[in-house]
């Protein structure tokens, strides 16, 4: 338990950084949103530069500190400001509406991956030099290829050519989102194809790690003890052998994590799938910083959260932490 | 970035230290294949722009050139305005192979500097940098690399090679400051500190190049790194969209819709190029891991070390990080991180 909760701390810390960050950015850059907007409409007057700043909730009033201060309130209440490209919607009106797509595709797709992955490094570890061990150099291919290319290669043949799956946006035109079937059926209909590219360009990476952890865990002497004493090849592989991987393999998922959702994300900006991704494209293309800055914010703490889950079953799936826990 | 956990071990340095004829019949295959198939890109890069058949942003005034499949004329093709896919591609590989290795080369000497300096310091003060590495390891680096690149948009490669840099040691630190801590208490680091080396000394002749093979493999993974994220930045348009590198040339197939025309011809080769050089890097990555870790060897090059058959049985590399005196301040640091829950009551491993 208070592992747990020092790692809650270390994450509060890391998100504390990444908000000290985004408040200061703006501030330390060349560019700004008010200029890049300046620019962009060479009609306006410089006078509307206060008018902007003030829209935009960048007029610089009071101390840094006082900024500072106010910005971490305003995150607290979920305010990101406005959007500059759907003026007068909100940053976090416009967020609410996509994350859950994001959230829903992206999460679902990187747990079967890291599943698949890992029964597969298994298996490639227990019987290294195996068929399974020697394809695996051929695997690293679709590791190396970026999501969205596999993504548009994907939505190239199986969409456009032999129209298997439906490609663009999130469900079907013509229906009303909400809890019935005919939308979630279409929802997961467009989600399929998405969700193949994550599990093909991640799973891998996933198994190549799990892979090695496990050929140094089967020469320990434990597991030559193991099947010395004549147990189950079963019982061995799983038992004395995968569980013990599967502690470094969760903490490398933890870390890749971020990277895979980046990419993940980019991704979807082929699929024109209703999520972040999309979201960050059009956000880069307007010069609106708002609402990238809320982007950044929300993978952000999303990626910690899933990392304090992480961390929570590593606990649980430990012994060794588990004991260690009751000694304190 | 799903690497291989760092496995500190300490026989890399004298394998590939020792200059004995025919080491690179000894490198194990995937090493081969990769560093072939990164010769080519290279090679590529290098000499491409030099013989490319067409100036890469020439836009055909024909418009029956627009949109070509692969002729004779255009051996891949040419894009919607009618300019030509190989001259684009060729340069496309130089751009991108440069920003990729400048980053490479900025962000490991950053990681070797903050790891070695870590581990040598000790206590708190490594701690505190450990601290901050795996803060950055955590936060996602996509997304902060977008707020940076957008407001420094425009201004050639050098903010994406800058930015890229400054975001991609935290890894590479980690695993030399466990490599560093691993030797710097064995006998020949002892010795040089009795004879009364200087301390930078120490560094820069004793530790440093032990740790060449995983600083070698930290390069490779952080030009793999580097060519992920910058292809990624262009696809989504932060980039200088006059420039000619894989990821642009995929920004504009994107957005002038060559998926929706079917010009395979467009939007393939730069992904492609992007791919195979990943690959070629995956593959190098490994086999430079095998070849400081026997255990890692699959079992038909077990027998190709030093002549006689060796049984990947030596004793086992040590996954758990060794301990560091730590002072009262940095294991309270330390208790904050995730190896901290595999010490013991005393904070020690």
């Amino acid at each position: 338990m208070a592992f747990i909760l020092r790692r809650l701390l270390f994450y509060i810390a890391a998100a504390w950084v990444a908000l000290t960050l985004n408040f200061f950015i703006p501030r330390a850059m060349p560019g700004n949103a008010v200029s890049a907007i300046l620019d962009k409409f060479p009609n306006l007057q410089p006078s509307a530069a206060k008018a902007l700043q003030a829209m935009l909730g960048v007029d610089h009033a009071g101390s840094l500190w006082h900024q500072y201060w106010a910005y971490l309130v305003h995150i607290a209440h979920f305010n990101f400001g406005t959007d500059l490209q759907q003026y007068p919607a909100s940053v976090s009106q416009l967020l609410g509406e996509t994350i859950p797509w994001t959230l829903t595709l992206v999460g679902t797709a990187t747990i079967i991956a890291f599943l698949i992955g890992t029964a597969l490094g298994i298996a490639a570890g227990w019987r290294y030099g195996g068929w399974l061990d020697r394809v695996l150099p051929g695997l690293m291919f679709f590791q190396a290829i970026p999501y969205f290319f596999l993504a548009l290669l994907l939505v190239d043949l199986i969409g456009v050519k032999l129209h298997w799956f439906p490609t663009g946006t999130g469900y079907s035109g013509g229906l009303v989102p909400g809890w019935h079937w005919g939308f979630i059926g279409s929802a997961i209909d467009h989600s399929i194809l998405p969700a193949f590219t994550i599990v093909i360009s991640s799973v891998a990476g996933w198994m190549l790690q799990m892979r090695n952890v496990m050929v140094t865990t089967i020469s320990e002497d434990y597991v030559v003890a193991a099947q010395a004493k004549g147990l189950r090849t079963r019982r061995v592989v799983f038992t004395y052998a995968a569980r013990n991987a599967l502690l470094p393999q969760l903490q490398g998922f933890g870390l890749a994590l971020g990277f895979v959702v980046s990419g993940a994300i980019v991704m979807e900006i082929v699929f024109a799938y209703p999520g972040i991704g999309l979201l960050l494209l059009s956000a880069v293309s307007s010069d609106d910083f708002p609402m990238m800055q809320a982007i950044f914010l929300v993978i952000t703490f999303a990626v910690l959260l899933a990392n304090l889950i992480v961390d929570i079953i590593i606990v649980f799936a430990d012994p060794r932490a588990r004991a260690r826990g009751a000694d304190r | 970035m799903t690497t291989a956990i760092p496995i500190t071990t300490s026989q890399p340095a004298d394998l590939i230290a020792d200059k004995v004829p025919g080491r690179w019949r000894r490198l194990p295959v995937k090493a081969k294949v990769g560093a072939g198939l990164l010769g080519a890109f290279v090679l590529a890069g290098v000499i491409g722009p030099l013989v490319e058949p067409y100036d890469p942003a020439y836009q055909s005034p024909n418009p029956a050139l627009s949109m070509n499949g692969p002729s004779l004329l255009h051996l891949l093709g040419t894009t919607q305005t009618g300019q030509d896919v190989l001259s684009q591609l060729l340069t496309g590989i130089r751009l991108t192979l440069e920003v990729a290795v400048i980053t490479g080369v900025v962000a490991t000497v950053l990681s070797v500097v903050v790891g070695v300096t870590a581990a040598f310091l000790g206590g708190f003060w490594d701690e505190l940098l450990s601290l901050v590495s795996n803060v950055f390891l955590v936060i996602p680096a996509l997304p902060l690399l977008v707020i940076l690149l957008g407001y420094l948009q425009d201004k050639g490669q050098w903010p994406t090679i800058i930015v890229l840099s400054v975001l991609g040691w935290p890894w590479g630190a980690r695993v030399i400051r466990a490599q560093t801590l691993a030797i710097r208490n064995r006998d020949f680091v002892a010795a040089a500190r009795e004879t009364g080396e200087r301390t930078w000394r120490i560094l820069l002749y004793e530790i440093v190049p032990n740790e060449i093979s995983l600083i070698a493999a930290n390069f490779v993974n952080t030009v793999l790194y580097a060519i992920g994220t910058s292809v990624a930045l262009a696809f989504i348009g932060l980039t200088d969209l006059n420039s000619w590198s894989l990821g642009t040339m995929l920004y504009w197939a994107q957005s002038q819709d060559a998926l929706q025309l079917g010009a395979w011809w467009w939007f393939v080769p730069p992904g492609l190029a992007v791919a195979l050089i990943g690959t070629g890097l995956v593959l190098l990555n490994t086999g430079i891991d095998e070849f400081g870790n026997p255990r890692l060897r699959d079992a038909g090059n077990v027998g190709k070390i030093s002549g006689h058959r060796l049984q990947p049985t030596s004793p086992t590399p040590v996954l758990t990080e060794l301990a560091a005196e730590r002072s009262r301040m940095g294991a309270f640091v330390h208790s904050f991180s995730r190896n901290s829950l595999l010490d013991g009551k005393d904070g020690r491993p």
